[in-house]
């Protein structure tokens, strides 16, 4: 077929028919183009999505700066935007975000990376093939669920031993959230353990090393610029987490290091007066945009060492 | 070292055994702690919840008193939401993917993109939520409807898909794209009927894992301000005159399920908190079967291809 095809084209009696084939070649070319640039245009939705949440959150923020000044911002002790009284310390809904995720990363991190560890170095493969896909199981569980184990569950236990502890408080919101945080850290970890070089292993065992001193000596350590991109990814989980701390911590405003007290992080304020009925471009209005560039400002300079710390310890093999 | 007896060696070994033994079971026991958390969360709703679950439930609209509210709002929502997402992240997403693992130049623009892409993943989800309120609600004035809430959890969810798509494609050996091209395809035709196809399942896998994290986010959903209670069902799809009126229910209000489980929550009444239960123990089996359809697929897929 095709050999025929060619000779007609080569045959100057049917010039005709060489052009019509060219012609349909040109149409094909510009179907490719038309399509690749729509595919590009897909892709840049990303950037496009990125440039919108700055330009989003500064403008408004902006707006909001107009009001308040950045040092009242800063040292304020009170956050009490919706009073007539209005102080707008960013301080006290920070002390709530970092407290809480401080009890979240206190478990999620020690148990993420011993069920990391024990995965890639002890587990048999019958318990690693049911392990994982349960792990990630849990973490598809919906926020708003743990929220209500947190407050519902896991409160009125921890006030049987402790029974001074108030309905709302950080302790119960930041322990679930270390529990949902878990299947993150520890999956980025075993991945990263897994990574490591088995000859690295092998060497190990063959200076009569045992299983736990090569897993924390020679696999913890070489896989440790994994380790803290797992801790970022956790670190930032916490920061931004929402429903839980907006069902179970409470969401008044409180200057507080005490993780048995209530109090609102930046995301629960953001639910609060999303959940009322505030004018479009009022100042609380805009409150909710500077706390939420605080929290993109926090989450960044969080990914920001997280990166540092991973290019200091990165490892080559 | 050499002035030990064998004796010493041999406790000295059995010594260092006997902390593989300890941290065997510690990680055990953390894997547990997992483990058991979610059964106990699970056991707890089924107790407190699963007496609420019946026909009437998923048919009454929420109420004032506890044991005749419902969740039939939320639900159908939930479904119009889901669909506007799907229908949205779906194309974007793979079409996004496509370009970088087919098409894009390695050059500055595709660094850019592909930085984008990891970054948006670590985006907490409620500043999607003010992006949303910023520019779906008030700028482009599709206020607080379904469309808003589907777009946002679109966005949402793009990385989920893009990440997850590209990974299928990766896995498609060259010789493939080879084979085609050498039998005259051009890159769109090779990448259509051949790369699409057979990262199918991969795809699959990435967007189920996407509805079902979008189906259960609450924040970004509250953000851009829905109602949270809402005793009506949105129009119909195509019932109104069409053109126009075939569209009435994306501009609609609406509730979703995470947002009537919240709002049950946040009540003081017991009884509010068992329709809490029963919305939660609906929301979990359903991402829970979601989630485990995708590791399912991946594991399928990962027995039966051999290239």
């Amino acid at each position: 077929m095709s050999s025929v095809a060619t000779i007609r084209t080569l045959n100057p009696l049917a010039d005709h028919t060489v052009s019509a084939r060219l012609a349909k070649k040109q149409t094909r070319h510009i179907r490719e183009q038309l399509i690749e640039g729509m595919l590009f245009l897909a892709a840049s939705v990303s950037v496009v999505v990125t440039i919108g949440i700055v330009l989003i959150l500064l403008t408004e923020s902006y707006q909001f700066f107009q009001h308040v000044s950045l040092v009242d911002f800063l040292t304020d002790k009170q956050w009490t935007p919706l009073f007539d009284d209005a102080h707008y310390g960013i301080m006290v809904l920070l002390s709530g975000t970092l407290v809480s995720s401080f009890v979240a990363l206190a478990v999620a991190i020690p148990l993420g990376t011993m069920i990391a560890i024990y995965l890639s170095e002890f587990a048999p493969f019958a318990v690693r093939e049911i392990a994982k896909p349960f792990l990630e199981l849990l973490g598809g569980v919906p926020t708003i669920v743990y929220g209500y184990f947190a407050l519902l569950y896991v409160t009125p236990a921890l006030q049987f031993f402790f029974p001074g502890l108030p309905g709302f408080n950080l302790l119960s919101a930041g322990l679930v959230m270390g529990i949902m945080i878990i299947p993150y850290i520890s999956s980025v970890s075993e991945d990263a353990m897994r990574a490591v070089p088995m000859a690295m292993r092998e060497g190990s065992y063959a200076m009569g090393a045992t299983r736990f001193q090569t897993a924390v000596r020679v696999v913890t350590p070489a896989a440790f610029s994994g380790l803290a991109a797992a801790y970022i990814l956790g670190i930032s989980r916490a920061v931004g987490e929402t429903m839980i701390v907006a069902v179970a911590a409470g969401m008044q405003p409180n200057l507080t290091w005490n993780p048995a007290e209530p109090a609102a992080t930046i995301t629960a304020y953001i639910v609060q007066v999303a959940l009322g009925d505030l004018p479009h471009g009022s100042i609380g209005y805009q409150t909710i945009f500077a706390a939420g560039l605080t929290l993109m400002l926090l989450t960044l300079f969080f990914n920001v060492v997280g990166h540092l710390m991973k290019r200091r310890f990165r490892q080559v093999y | 070292m050499a002035d030990m007896t064998v004796a010493e060696i041999r406790a000295l070994i059995t010594n260092h055994k006997r902390w593989d033994l300890i941290f065997a079971t510690v990680g055990v026991l953390a894997l547990m702690v997992g483990v058991l958390t979610f059964v106990a969360l699970f056991a707890g709703m089924v107790m407190d919840g699963a007496h609420r679950l019946s026909w009437d439930f998923f048919a009454n609209f929420p109420s004032r008193r506890a044991e005749n509210a419902g969740i039939l709002s939320a639900w159908v929502g939930s479904t119009l939401v889901m669909l506007v997402t799907a229908v949205t992240a779906i194309p974007v997403g793979v079409a996004g993917a496509v370009y970088l693992e087919e098409y894009a130049a390695k050059n500055w623009m595709t660094d850019i993109i592909e930085i984008n892409v990891t970054n948006l993943a670590g985006v907490p989800s409620i500043i999607y939520g003010l992006l949303a309120l910023g520019l779906f609600v008030y700028k482009f004035g599709f206020g607080q409807s379904i469309l808003s809430a589907g777009l946002t959890l679109a966005l949402l969810i793009l990385p989920v898909v893009i990440v997850a798509t590209r990974e299928a494609i990766r896995s498609i050996p060259g010789v493939i794209r080879e084979g085609a091209y050498a039998l005259g395809a051009t890159k769109w035709q090779t990448t259509a009927d051949h790369i699409l196809p057979y990262s199918l399942p991969g795809i699959l896998t990435g967007v189920i894992i996407g509805l079902a994290r979008a189906i259960g986010e609450t924040a970004p959903i509250i953000t851009i301000g829905a109602l949270t209670f809402i005793a009506f069902l949105p129009p119909a799809p195509f019932a109104g005159d069409p053109p126009a009126g075939a569209f009435d229910w994306l501009f609609a209000p609406f509730t979703v399920m995470p947002i009537q489980m919240f709002n049950w929550t946040s009540r003081p009444e017991a009884a509010f908190h068992q329709n809490a239960a029963a919305a939660g123990l609906v929301l979990v089996v359903m991402t829970l079967s979601m989630n485990a359809l995708a590791i399912y697929i991946r594991y399928r897929l990962r027995k039966n291809i051999k290239w």
